[in-house]
């Protein structure tokens, strides 16, 4: 048997969309349009063509995963991740190309799938660990190291409609990480629940895939994918862009096109035209010596700005940036006009081209990645322009206090604190 | 590591998934090797519906013995319907009742099963037609929690338990396979057209009195009407309870021709339903 698990030649999956709005979900529509179509064909009058527009969500896509390999799937919502994850999980038929697959396939598209509210987690463990492929000798078997890896204890043997969100997660992944299948199909089960349920999502993965599963991996979240994978593949609008080692795939993902290292120029398609008389030109990120870069030191502080055009004058307007690590956690939300005195002086901004800087201080931001997103409003009356993750940048800690001991530190911030020791 | 092949139930294969065109293969071997989870699904079912037990056990037994004492006021005592070998009327209505019942509750139930598990379609690979078989495993519970109120019914009129009664499970598991055949039918084309759900009460209505529940099937008037009548697949096996149980009029060439139809429903609905499948996860 070769040693390739997934091949994937020419795949294409397509849906019918416009028709949606038209088919006939119901029979007696259904039957009302075949008379009307025996009535037509006896009159001979054309009758009226079926607006169909077919969407293909995968297109001509080809790859393959060999046996054991992590193989990471990233790109935008609407990129196709999911529908391929379907195929490849039999859930849904490809419409053109063929998929060949080697092994037994376990997919994890969601957590706690046929979970009833009124049985107990005993019972939801059987009946979960069933629709996921497993035997009820191997549910039987594991069941104790199910229920350990859970921390449910002895809640047991109470319905799950009595679990806390965070129980019920737990639980619901519990089943899912002992799955033992050849070829395991993962899709962002990690975007759920809280950080430390996030840390045991991804600590149970990496475990998975030194055992040499092979394992197809999707998500938003970068660093989860830089940790558990080696390659990935990015989709864009159904097709695949790129198959690289997962950095250089990152890398392509998060710079979406029209943003090279540490600044973003808005593109005309990229503005809505409601958004005027506001429009937005760049953001950039500028350390101190003045150079546009994508990554900064943490000793030493860096400014982001944000260029723009104002076709008219503006009242009230606030520029806003928001920050957040690559996982999704939020860092901060900040306004130019947060200050009482900068709102007081430029409550009304007239026509013209601004820029609106701040300043990122020092020896606050952790190691890591970070995106930053985008808003420019007039508070409750008028929002002008939005958008998501408009610039990404890593921020490097070399040379902060305690990197000496290379260990990643959990905190989203990174602060020189004040330590004193002294003896009693 | 070791156990990777032998910890599952489908062994280590190649499978080459391509859109599939024309009649689709029935592959019941697939569906052979998800039979536990046809199990755990019943057991799902059963387990919510009788969570509350006495609630559960009751409403098994009222639904059946009020429709009885309906029955038996109105059509038995008022109208005057005739039964067979001047059998009470009450408990041969009750006969009649339970197939039926088990029949109209599967079929309801297989008939919307499988938007109603829209959640697993959408999420989980298994062969579908887990999905409306498993539907059919609480409405057994009913009808055995029935059955023992029949048994009461049969002494108390004293009536006789002859060695037909042995026949009865090969009728019940005639009963089980027509609303399966029918409630294939139903429930793939409901994935499609959402209104055939709303269809599916007014036909059992209709169906009901196609059906010898309340009246004795001796009424048709000719062999030849027989014949026709039994297209009825229910009407088969109301008769075939009837004669197990109280020794009525014992089954002829009739029964043929319903089992007939039932074996047509149910290889068409199964072929029906493969093909339909492809798409169930893209439309429900």
């Amino acid at each position: 048997m070769s040693d390739v698990a997934i091949q994937v030649r020419n795949l294409g999956k397509k849906y019918r969309i416009g028709a949606l709005m038209k088919r006939n979900d119901t029979l007696r529509d259904q039957i009302v349009d075949w008379s009307n179509h025996l009535i037509h064909r006896f009159q001979r009058k054309p009758s009226a063509a079926q607006d169909e527009s077919i969407l293909w969500a995968l297109k001509d896509i080809s790859f393959d995963v060999k046996k054991g390999q992590v193989l990471g799937v990233i790109g935008k919502n609407g990129a196709g991740k999911s529908t391929l994850l379907k195929v490849l999980s039999r859930i849904t038929e490809p419409s053109a190309g063929e998929v060949q697959i080697n092994g037994r396939v376990g997919s994890l598209l969601e957590v706690g799938t046929g979970f009833h509210p009124e049985l107990t987690g005993r019972e939801n463990i059987y009946l979960n660990g069933a629709i996921l492929g497993m035997a009820r000798t191997e549910i039987n078997r594991k069941f104790d190291a199910i229920v350990e890896f859970s921390e449910v204890g002895r809640f047991i043997d109470t319905p799950v409609k009595r679990f806390s969100s965070g129980m019920y997660l737990r639980l619901a992944f519990a089943v899912a990480a002992f799955m033992e299948p050849e070829i395991l199909v993962v899709d962002e089960v990690l975007a759920v629940g809280d950080a430390e349920f996030q840390q045991k999502c991804l600590g149970k993965m990496s475990e998975v895939a030194q055992e040499g599963r092979t394992i197809l991996f999707v998500s938003h979240n970068m660093s989860a994918i830089l940790r558990l994978t080696q390659e990935a593949i990015v989709l864009n609008k159904g097709q695949l862009q790129l198959r690289a080692p997962t950095p250089e795939a990152v890398d392509l993902y998060l710079s979406g096109g029209h943003t090279k290292a540490g600044e973003h120029i808005w593109q005309t398609e990229e503005i809505p035209t409601d958004s005027a008389p506001f429009l937005p030109e760049a953001m950039r990120l500028i350390d101190i010596h003045g150079n546009i870069v994508d990554t900064i030191r943490s000793t030493e502080p860096a400014f982001l700005e944000v260029e723009y055009t104002l076709r008219a004058p503006i009242t009230g307007l606030r520029i806003g940036i928001y920050l957040y690590t690559a996982r999704g956690e939020a860092v901060l939300t900040s306004f130019d006009t947060d200050e009482v005195e900068l709102f007081d002086k430029h409550t009304r901004r007239k026509a013209g081209r601004y820029i609106s800087r701040c300043t990122i201080p020092e020896d606050i931001l952790n190691q890591g990645r970070y995106t930053v997103s985008f808003n420019a409003s007039s508070y409750n009356v008028r929002r002008y322009f939005r958008d998501e993750q408009v610039l990404d940048f890593t921020v490097d800690a070399t040379g902060a206090p305690g990197m000496q001991w290379s260990e990643p530190r959990p905190g989203v911030i990174r602060p020189r604190l004040e330590w004193d020791i002294r003896e009693r | 590591m070791d156990d990777l092949a032998q910890t599952t139930r489908t062994k280590s294969r190649s499978i080459t998934l391509r859109p599939s065109q024309g009649w689709i293969p029935l592959n019941l071997r697939d569906l052979w090797l998800y039979r536990e989870l046809v199990y755990f699904l019943t057991w799902r079912d059963i387990k919510v519906r009788y969570k509350q037990a006495v609630l559960g056990v009751l409403w098994a037994i009222l639904q059946p013995v009020f429709t009885m004492i309906v029955f038996s006021v109105i059509l038995g005592y008022l109208l005057q319907v005739p039964t067979e070998n001047d059998i009470p009327y009450p408990v041969f209505s009750f006969v009649g009742l339970l197939p039926w019942q088990l029949f109209a509750n599967s079929l309801s139930k297989s008939g919307s099963s499988l938007v109603g598990s829209a959640n697993l379609i959408t999420k989980v690979y298994f062969p579908r037609l887990v999905i409306p078989i498993s539907a059919l495993g609480a409405t057994m519970v009913d009808f055995m929690i029935s059955f023992v109120v029949l048994i009461g019914l049969l002494v108390y009129y004293k009536l006789p338990i002859t060695w037909n009664i042995l026949w009865l499970p090969l009728f019940l598991l005639f009963a089980m396979v027509t609303a399966l055949a029918v409630g294939l039918w139903l429930s793939a084309l409901n994935v499609q057209y959402r209104d055939v759900q709303q269809m599916i009460g007014p036909i059992i209505n209709l169906w009901m009195y196609a059906s010898p529940v309340v009246y004795s099937a001796t009424i048709i008037p000719s062999e030849s009407w027989q014949l026709v009548y039994a297209l009825n697949p229910m009407a088969g096996v109301i008769k075939g309870f009837r004669w197990a149980l109280l020794g009525t009029q014992p089954p002829d060439l009739s029964l043929a021709v319903s089992v007939g139809v039932v074996l047509v429903l149910l290889v068409s609905g199964l072929y029906f339903f493969k093909r339909m499948e492809r798409i169930f996860a893209d439309i429900v």
